[in-house]
C-alpha cells in the first residue's frame, strides 16, 4: 500500500499477530495507506498487530493523531498494538506524546513477536 | 579510516558514523517533562501550568472526538506557509473577545509554553495552558496540561488544493475528567464549536474573505475512560474558581495594618 510518500507492507506471521513495516514519511496524508494495512493486517483471530517503524523517515503531529485513531480502532477489536524499530527521536516523541503508555515500545522485532506470542 | 602516515593518533577502528538527524527533528518540542510558564504580564491569572504533565486524547476520561473547522481563502492569494505565519503571528487577536493567550514574545515555537485565560460563565477567567508540541512552516500542534478542559491535541495547519489555500484547526480531545464531561454535554461542545469558527472566521477576514466555515465532527470512541476519571484533582476550572472565591482575603492579607 503506498500512499504520498509513505509504504506500509503487512506481514502475517501466524493467525494472532501481524506486522506492518511503515516506510517513508508518516502524515495526516497516510490515513487511507495506513488504514488499508491495518484491515489487511487485522484477521479474524489477530491479537496483536506490531507497528515497524524502522524505516521511517519523517512524522508530523499529523501523523501521531493518526496512530491515536488507529489505536482506538485497535483496541474496539480486542487488539494491541506493539512497536519497534523507533530511533532515538522517534522514542522521544512517543514518550513526550505518551503514545508509549498505550502502545508497548520494544528494540527488536524479535522481542515485539516474543511478546506478542506471550499472551 | 586512514591517516596520514605521520600522524600521532592512529585510530585503530572506525567509530560509526552518526545517525543522521530526522528531517522533523527541529519542529518538535524536546525534553519536557512538565511545563514551565515563563514571564507572563501582572494582570494574567498564572495557575495550573507551572509543574503540570502534558496530556493527551490517550489521558482523558470522556469520549473521544475530532472535531474540524475548515475555511476556503479563495482569492485571498496567500501560499500556506504565509497563512500559518500570520495565524502564529496574531494567534491572540483572532480569538473571541474575553479569551486571553500570553505566549512568548518570540513567537510559537516547538517547546513553548502558553498560558492561556479563557472565559467562563460568572465572570470567573479560567486559567490554564498549552504547549507547542510541534510547529513547522505549514502547521502548528498544541498539546493541553493536566487539568485543562480537554486532553487534546490541537492542529492548526493550511494547504492548497486546486490552486485555493485554506486553514483549518483540528481538535482531537476528550475532557478530561467527569465534570468537564458533563460541561461538554450541556452546552460544552456548542462553546467550543463556536469559539473555533470565531477563530476561522476572523483568519480569514484577516485575509479580506468571508467564507463560512465548514465544521466536521467525528466520534472517533465512544466509551469513557472510566480509569482516568480522578483526573478531576486536577481541575482548572475548580482551582480558578477557589482561587477567584479566594481574592477578597489576598486583598485583606495585603493591605496595611491601622
Amino acid at each position: 500500500m503506498t500512499e504520498g510518500s509513505v509504504t506500509m507492507e503487512v506481514r502475517e506471521l501466524s493467525g494472532r499477530a501481524s506486522v506492518i513495516d511503515i516506510k517513508g514519511d508518516v502524515t495526516a496524508a497516510s490515513e487511507q495507506a495506513l488504514g488499508d494495512a491495518y484491515t489487511a493486517a487485522s484477521g479474524q483471530f489477530t491479537r496483536t498487530i506490531v507497528l515497524n517503524f524502522g524505516g521511517l523517515e519523517y512524522m508530523n503531529s499529523g501523523g501521531i493523531g493518526m496512530l491515536v485513531t488507529l489505536l482506538v480502532r485497535a483496541n474496539r477489536q480486542r487488539q494491541r498494538l506493539l512497536a519497534f524499530g523507533l530511533n532515538e527521536h522517534y522514542r522521544q516523541i512517543f514518550e513526550l506524546t505518551r503514545l508509549d503508555e498505550a502502545i508497548r515500545i520494544y528494540d527488536t522485532e524479535a522481542e515485539a513477536l516474543a511478546e506478542a506470542d506471550a499472551t | 579510516m586512514t591517516g596520514a602516515p605521520n600522524d600521532p593518533i592512529q585510530p585503530t577502528e572506525a567509530r560509526p558514523a552518526e545517525a543522521p538527524a530526522s528531517r522533523d527533528a527541529a519542529f518538535w518540542a524536546k525534553d519536557v517533562s512538565t511545563l514551565r510558564v515563563g514571564e507572563v504580564p501582572a494582570e494574567a491569572v498564572n495557575l495550573n501550568v507551572t509543574g503540570r504533565r502534558v496530556v493527551g486524547p490517550l489521558q482523558g476520561f470522556g469520549r473521544l472526538w475530532q472535531k474540524t473547522y475548515r475555511v476556503d481563502l479563495a482569492g485571498a492569494g496567500v501560499t500556506p506557509a504565509e497563512v500559518i505565519a500570520a495565524w502564529k503571528a496574531n494567534f491572540q487577536d483572532l480569538w473571541p473577545e474575553g479569551n486571553r493567550f500570553y505566549g512568548p514574545l518570540t513567537g510559537i515555537g516547538p517547546g513553548d509554553v502558553a498560558l492561556l485565560n479563557l472565559a467562563m460563565p460568572g465572570r470567573l477567567r479560567l486559567s490554564t495552558g498549552v504547549l507547542v508540541l510541534y510547529a513547522d512552516e505549514e502547521s502548528f500542534t498544541f498539546m493541553t496540561p493536566e487539568g485543562h478542559m480537554f486532553a487534546a491535541w490541537i492542529t492548526f495547519s493550511a494547504a492548497e488544493l486546486d490552486g485555493v489555500t485554506s486553514a483549518q484547526a483540528q481538535v482531537l480531545l476528550r475532557a478530561n475528567d467527569p465534570l468537564y464531561e458533563l460541561a461538554l454535554a450541556f452546552g460544552g461542545h456548542r462553546k467550543e464549536d463556536a469559539f473555533w469558527r470565531h477563530t476561522l472566521g476572523a483568519l480569514a477576514a484577516h485575509f479580506g474573505v468571508a467564507e463560512e466555515v465548514e465544521t466536521t465532527v467525528v466520534c472517533v470512541d465512544r466509551r469513557r475512560q472510566w480509569a482516568n476519571a480522578r483526573n478531576v484533582w486536577h481541575n482548572a476550572a475548580i482551582r480558578s474558581a477557589v482561587y477567584t472565591m479566594g481574592a477578597p482575603m489576598r486583598a485583606l492579607g495585603r493591605s496595611p495594618r491601622a
